[in-house]
């Protein structure tokens, strides 16, 4: 057996003095009879050796090659010569990796291609059929093997000896739960983060440069994104706030509970997608909408914040603010109801 | 034995004698180098996959010279002065420098991100092959099984990859990430402080996701494509029903040298087109989008494509949000986690279902044609429109602002395409499947339409057909469907194969020309097919 098959119609090896004999061709040929795999057909591309079409093929090949080495050269001479550093206001740094890319593009197309046309148009033409066979062992191995491995299993005597069965089990058991263990050194305690903000009361609503917002620093039917003035404050995740100016005459229907939230006609809601939590960024003054650019969620402000179309499923929380004596906005108190996508432990 | 002594051996040969004398390799390594491979160029899909994922490893390998994955806030001060003095993260600033002062890093940044596409796109249209022409049926399910968990595990791996640098882009989409794990019922919450560290975004994310991204997750995809590269050589490839080919052999080219120069060439090319993409197209230019800051987000942001169908199916899912006493199921649960994990289900149990359906316990190494099949087909169809309009709909807002409608428009009008298209698609996909079929029988019964028309004496105008082979009394052609493409146009005789290899006719079910019916080993077939050669 010297397949890996285990073919069942092995042909005859040739003796000692056959393989002597046989050519390098012949050889080859028996040896992928020996696999099960048949040239039935084999022919040079150019039957006759050293015709003009031959020649051409040949040149083809290798001006594909050389094309190739080409393309690597002017990969290197790129690399080194060309400018490369960015700077503001010059533009010669920018050919750079294009350069780079058309040079290593032509150098792997090259060798590429040479290798395909080599193949396609000098290598002999084979047709070669192998043999397939049922992936299935023989009914010998197959018994045999079930044999060897119940066999192996019996010789334990796991079967008749029930006491040591439950206890390999009890003990393997244990051994994989402790296995999962450490994997306990992953978890923290969720401690409320999610229903907490750093805004409280009389915290000053600032903008991304840290200036304090005061009412007639914003125009009608604008919005300001807003910060808590606190040490990180402009890194919390959940603190982002938009502060928007209503125009005249337009009127909120706020949600329960929350008529007061608002100072004058400015209005505070977190900035926290209630859907995914990305920004809702996009305000249009028009029809005083908020869209989320994410799901494209968008958020009515004379609702209260009310989803109106979209995904979102919750109204943006309403912060409650006012004006401290200074004169800016200040938080009355921190978010009454959790910011950001629902979570199993959110109170509806 | 003498004649070892006697000949003087080339180096090549000692080497040979070295090897063989420790290893003995000889016997496996000769029927492994004389594997047939089946030319057909759909079976070139899987090695594109397999090639962008080494050039993956390759770059990959390389960015990690310099990516730095700590999120601790430095001042850049970097050779990209629009961003200088901004605060960002050191994986931020660690990515611009790899961008803008490692010499020739920007292009192998892009190569990896447009191999990363090129390796889930070319997986994702091999498994389109292998489910419409039926190569996943008996033996090969494990490798289905296999290549599904491949694309699932491609898809994490890209999402992580993208993820590394902590520009806006990112950071919203590990944002995403992140109230998506959260949205899980009961276990949501510890599993998105397990995975964050604590709430988002923490300290810890991009470190985590950069080991699982760099050993953790490739490691697995090594390992399985080695599993998935031996069970093809184990099982022999599959091929499509063509003159002489049987369910008992594999006609095609071996791997040396043929196959092998081939093989090596079209691996150069593929890298050949990622170069040129890498260099020529800018592809996720971080330093446009900027550092991460929660309180911002790049209009128009998208994910990559294979995340665009979860994108989408969170945008058209409507707002349903279920509420208990003291607890709630987000609406992003529904989308976000039930519903890609119902498809991933489906598409990895289908060739149990098939074969449980249609009763069939055979094993199959010929392909079949996706006309013969026409439910199978239908239903690739119905999961390919699913996945399009889903798709289609996680750039929505792309769509609007170009087209100019409604973004609520293109909501609802995605809304009811999932609803109603996939069962269209079924629909005419199957008519089209029966059609064809039907128009395979007509040509095979009465030949070729010639385009020449001729008077008969009676005066009637006829259209003379070419008979594909033997006619029976009443003039019809008598050879049967074989499950090979049937040529439909007078220079299309050559199509079945190569030239000489007897025509059109499977040589296992040839009743007309007295070939034997049945296919023998290969000693019988090889004589028969030289025979046809004429
Ligand atoms: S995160 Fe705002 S719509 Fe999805």
């Amino acid at each position: 057996m010297t397949s890996s098959d285990g073919h069942h119609d092995e042909p005859v090896q040739p003796t000692d003095e056959q393989l002597a004999a046989m050519s390098q061709e012949q050889k080859m040929l028996a040896g992928a009879a020996a696999g099960g795999v048949h040239v039935i057909r084999r022919e040079e591309r150019f039957p006759t050796p050293g015709t003009k079409a031959e020649k051409r093929a040949e040149r083809l090949v290798s001006s594909m090659f050389l094309l190739g080495a080409l393309g690597a050269l002017g990969f290197m001479v790129v690399y080194v010569a060309v400018p490369w550093r960015f700077h503001l206001g010059n533009n010669s740094y920018r050919f750079f990796t294009p350069l780079l890319g058309a040079c290593m593009g032509i150098a792997l197309f090259g060798i590429g291609a040479g290798a395909v046309l080599w193949a396609k148009k000098l290598m002999p033409e084979e047709i070669v059929v192998q043999e397939r066979h049922d992936p299935a062992s023989d009914a010998f191995d197959f018994q045999t093997t079930g044999a060897t491995i119940v066999q192996g299993v019996e010789d334990t005597g796991i079967a008749r000896r029930s006491m040591l069965r439950r206890s390999i089990g009890v003990g393997a058991g244990a051994v994989g739960l402790m296995a999962l263990f450490p994997l306990g050194g992953l978890l923290r305690k969720p401690r409320g983060e999610l229903f907490r903000t750093p805004w409280t009361a009389g915290v000053r609503l600032i903008q991304y440069d840290g200036r304090p917002v005061r009412p007639e620093d914003m125009q009608p039917g604008s919005l300001a994104t807003v910060f808590p003035d606190v040490p990180g404050g402009l890194e919390d995740a959940n603190a982002p706030t938009m502060l928007i100016r209503l125009r005249a005459g337009e009127k909120v229907t706020a949600r329960n509970g929350q008529g007061d939230f608002m100072w004058g006609t400015y209005i505070a809601f977190s900035k926290i997608c209630t859907h995914a939590g990305c920004p809702v960024s996009l305000y249009e003054q028009q029809s005083n909408r908020l869209l989320c650019p994410c799901h494209q969620s968008q958020f009515d402000v004379l609702l209260d914040g009310t989803p109106v179309f979209g995904p979102a499923a919750r109204p943006l929380p309403q912060l409650p603010i006012d004006v401290d004596n200074e004169g800016y906005f200040v938080a009355r108190s921190g978010y009454h109801e959790a910011v950001g996508p629902a979570f199993w432990e959110r109170p509806n | 034995m003498r004649s070892r002594r006697k000949v003087e051996a080339s180096p090549a040969e000692k080497a040979g004698r070295w090897a063989d004398e420790r290893f003995g390799p000889s016997g496996p390594m000769r029927n492994l180098l004389n594997k047939v491979f089946p030319d057909n160029w759909s079976f070139m899909l899987g090695e594109v996959a397999l090639y962008s994922f080494i050039i993956l490893l390759i770059s990959g390998t390389y960015l990690t010279f310099f990516f730095d994955t700590s999120m601790t806030e430095v001042k850049y001060h970097g050779h990209y002065t629009p961003l200088d003095d901004v605060t960002m993260s050191r994986a931020y600033s660690s990515t611009l420098k790899l961008s803008f002062d490692v010499r020739g890093g920007l292009i192998i940044r892009q190569i990896h991100h447009w191999a990363a596409l090129l390796f889930v796109a070319a997986m994702i249209v091999h498994m389109m092959r292998i489910f419409f022409t039926g190569a996943f049926r008996k033996p090969r399910e494990t490798n289905w099984l296999i290549g599904s968990t491949l694309l699932l595990l491609g898809i994490l791996e890209g999402f992580l990859g993208y993820s590394l640098p902590d520009d806006l882009m990112s950071g919203t989409g590990l944002r995403i990430a992140f109230s998506i794990i959260l949205s899980i019922p009961v276990v949501g919450t510890w599993l998105a402080y397990a995975i964050f560290d604590g709430t988002f975004p923490g300290t810890e994310i991009i470190g985590r996701f950069y080991i699982v991204h760099v050993l953790l997750i490739p490691g697995i995809i090594l390992a399985l494509i080695s599993v998935h590269l031996a069970l093809v050589v184990k099982q022999k490839h599959t091929q499509f029903p063509g003159p002489g080919r049987t369910e008992r052999n594999v006609i095609g080219e071996r791997i040396l040298p043929t196959y092998a120069a081939k093989a090596g060439g079209f691996f150069a090319l593929v890298f050949g087109v990622l170069a040129v993409l890498g260099g020529l197209t800018q592809i996720n230019p971080v330093w446009l989008w900027g550092p991460y800051t929660p309180s911002q987000v790049g209009a128009g942001s998208q994910p990559d494509f294979y995340m665009l169908f979860a994108e989408g199916s969170m945008r058209l899912f409507p707002s349903y949000e279920t509420h208990f006493p003291g607890y709630t199921i987000s609406s992003i649960f529904w989308p976000a986690v039930v519903l890609p994990g119902v498809l991933f289900t489906l598409i990895l149990i289908y060739p149990f279902l098939e074969a449980r359906l249609t009763r069939d316990r055979a094993s199959h190494h010929l392909l079949q044609r996706p006309r013969d099949v026409p439910v199978r087909t239908a239903l690739g169809a119905m999961a390919l429109t699913f996945w399009v309009v889903l798709v289609a709909s996680g750039s929505n807002d792309i769509i609007s602002f170009k087209f100019a409608i409604s973004l609520n428009a293109t909501t609802w009008i995605g809304r009811i395409l999932l609803i109603l298209a996939p069962p269209i698609a079924y629909a005419i996909t199957y008519r089209v499947c029966l059609g064809l079929q039907m128009h395979d029988r007509e040509v095979l019964e009465h030949g070729i339409e010639t385009g020449i028309i001729r008077r008969l004496p009676s005066g009637e105008f006829i259209e003379i057909h070419q008979p594909l082979g033997p006619v029976d009394d009443h003039g019809h052609g008598v050879l049967q469907y074989a499950g090979a493409p049937v040529p439909k146009k007078m220079n299309g005789f050559g199509d079945l194969g190569r030239k000489a290899l007897g025509f059109f006719t499977p040589v296992e079910q040839t009743p007309a020309n007295g070939h034997d019916r049945d296919g023998h080993g290969g000693e019988d077939k090889a004589k028969e097919l030289t025979g046809g050669r004429r």
